[in-house]
């Protein structure tokens, strides 16, 4: 493990900004971490870059117990980079902004030259070499900003929001410096994101920081599809979450729960926690919808009803329907166009047994909504 | 009739004025001289002391740090004359610093100013650095700069602020009357300044000699608040 954080606890003042925060990276991986702004993303990552110390916690970088020791951090620090959200320039030439990193290493000039050209040039800045990195827009800076962290070959990349008030083709590109940095030459990433799919695009596993604290840390597929708890559900946007109590419980095979008064069959066995009540949670994606006679399917749960709502967050349409519980299906714009899909109007929907997803009840604490 | 006179004076005396100058009257370059190089000196050695206890404050945290931050702001707007009458009894015979004999010389105007523009050029310096933000401050660390490479490029980066600071603390000095005065005392061909000597020459009613001071006073002025705007245009 290249990062071993434990307990990592942070507190300004009397606010506490990290609760206890662990998580192990891989040498050579990318880890994203997901959460929405505020969770103590960035100040986790600026402890790891040994840019801000904890208030306790441990934390291993390269093997060593980096706490004990601030008189190496500089030493250590030099064999990582940071990239933050907000792109920063210097008011100096795009050339002089980007050789600041091996300045500061005093590497010697010949060797700057030669890697700030190949940099500006992997960038697609090279002609902006002598210009004042000033007069480049936020997309151009924030690409010499990346420049700047990449020439000095950091072992451990930490990206911070990189492409968070980016345009497309600068987020691109910025995506797929990244990911070739990680390929060639096993630079290991950690990169912060309140951006899904820009986590899923780029993480080999994806940790969920909620108010202060890492949630779950697993392959984006599964975090997705079982959140470990309904904050995380929420956050991952799972469209339904429903209150059930088990009903029946084969050991090793289906569980059903009554959810005001219909049976829905769930494929993994009810979680522990004392009592028996639970959410049912799963993604609009897997409910399939339709009209006229209920088709034939594997599914096990079946339920017809009535529309109450249609919301097009494109390119999908969220179809809500009444089926004695409400059911949110995600279906494209054009399925929801050739069925004639309105308020009001009878379908039924269909959901397998293992796309649901069992989370115990206490878990969500107070955070009831 | 009263405003005929006036007009007339007033006339006569630019008139006058602008032959003192353009003709370079020894008297009125010696004075001007005289000005620009104890204000000169005292902005340099206030640099040179004000910069980095500016900086150091900025850098370090500490208890008190804007209890600090605020004298100094408030010591911005000190009556030149008090200032001068503490150089003055600093500076007098008989008092601490009397056997340095610098009461009534350049010298002791210098160290006036120097006392009366430190507390500006901290204040201001502390605000100039202030304008880095935390995510660049952030950026210089996790870049690998040692603290020392970072001070450096920190202060780099404001370069210019920095210069409008130096720029406010050299117009505070030529422009103020009091320390001079009470210090310097006014002596003809030796403490002499643009601002005494407009003082003097006015409650003289030699008004050309006044007027031709006060233009050329403007035009320092001008000419550094010209400069002034150049820099915090870059």
């Amino acid at each position: 493990m290249i990062i071993e954080a434990h307990d990592i606890t942070k507190e300004y003042g009397d606010q506490r900004v990290l609760d206890g925060v662990s998580l192990a990276v891989e040498e050579g991986e990318v880890l994203g971490i997901i959460g929405p702004s505020g969770s103590g993303k960035s100040t986790f990552l600026r402890i790891l870059d040994l840019i801000e110390a904890p208030t306790s916690g441990e934390l291993s970088l390269f093997g060593e117990d980096v706490l004990s020791m601030q008189n190496r951090w500089l030493e250590i620090r030099r064999r990582m980079g940071m990239l933050f959200q907000k792109p920063i320039v210097f008011n100096a030439s795009v050339y002089d902004n980007v050789a600041m990193g091996m300045r500061y290493r005093s590497e010697n000039r010949a060797e700057i030259d030669r890697r700030v050209q190949e940099t500006l040039e992997a960038v697609g800045l090279s002609r902006y070499i002598k210009s004042s990195a000033r007069d480049l827009s936020g997309g151009e800076q924030q690409r010499v900003a990346l420049s700047r962290v990449i020439v000095t070959e950091p072992e451990i990349l930490f990206l911070d929001e990189p492409t968070a008030n980016l345009d497309p083709a600068s987020t691109a590109t910025i995506e797929e410096m990244v990911l070739r940095l990680n390929r060639e030459r096993g630079t290991t990433i950690v990169v912060n994101t309140h951006d899904m799919l820009q986590g899923q695009r780029l993480s080999q596993r994806v940790g969920v920081m909620i108010a202060g604290d890492i949630m779950q840390v697993g392959k984006p597929k599964e975090v997705f599809n079982n959140p470990a708890n309904l904050q995380i559900a929420r956050f991952v946007g799972v469209d339904n979450i429903l209150s059930g109590r088990v009903a029946s419980a084969e050991p090793g095979g289906l569980t059903v729960i009554e959810v005001q008064g219909n049976r829905l069959e769930v494929a993994e066995p009810p979680p522990d926690g004392k009592g028996r009540a639970v959410k049912v949670v799963f993604r609009g994606e897997d409910v399939t919808i339709g009209v006229g006679e209920t088709a034939t399917t594997s599914a096990r749960n079946v339920f017809s009803g009535s529309i109450t709502g249609i919301e097009s967050t494109a390119p999908f349409v969220g179809v809500t329907v009444d089926c004695g519980f409400p059911v949110t299906a995600l279906v494209t714009a054009r399925s929801a166009d050739s069925m004639d899909l309105e308020a009001g109007k009878e379908v039924w929907v269909s959901f397998k047994a293992s796309a649901l997803h069992l989370i115990a009840e206490e878990q969500d604490g107070g955070d009831e909504r | 009739m009263v405003d005929g006179i006036m007009d007339s004076t007033i006339v006569q005396g630019f008139i006058q004025a602008i032959e003192l100058i353009v003709t370079g009257n020894p008297e009125v370059v010696e004075i001007t001289i005289r000005s620009l190089y104890i204000s000169l000196s005292a902005t340099l050695i206030a640099g040179l002391i004000a910069l980095p206890l500016g900086a150091l404050i900025y850098f370090k945290e500490f208890r008190g740090k804007q209890a600090l931050v605020n004298i100094l702001q408030t010591l911005f707007a000190m009556p030149t004359v008090i200032i001068g009458l503490f150089v003055f009894l600093m500076l007098s015979r008989s008092g601490p610093f009397g056997f340095l004999d610098l009461l009534f010389t350049p010298g002791g105007m210098v160290i006036a100013q120097t006392i009366l523009i430190i507390p500006l050029i901290m204040g201001l310096t502390v605000s100039a650095l202030s304008s880095i933000d935390r995510e660049m401050r952030y950026t210089i660390i996790s870049l690998g700069a040692s603290s020392l490479q970072s001070i450096v490029t920190v202060i780099k980066e404001s370069r210019f602020a920095i210069m409008s600071v130096i720029l406010l603390g050299f117009g505070r000095a030529i422009s103020e009357v009091g320390t001079v005065m009470i210090v310097g005392g006014n002596i003809r061909g030796f403490t002499r300044v643009l601002t005494t000597a407009i003082a003097l020459n006015t409650s003289m009613g030699n008004f050309p000699f006044s007027i031709a001071l006060g233009i050329i006073l403007l035009t320092v002025a001008l000419g550094v608040n010209i400069v002034l705007s150049v820099v915090q245009r870059r």
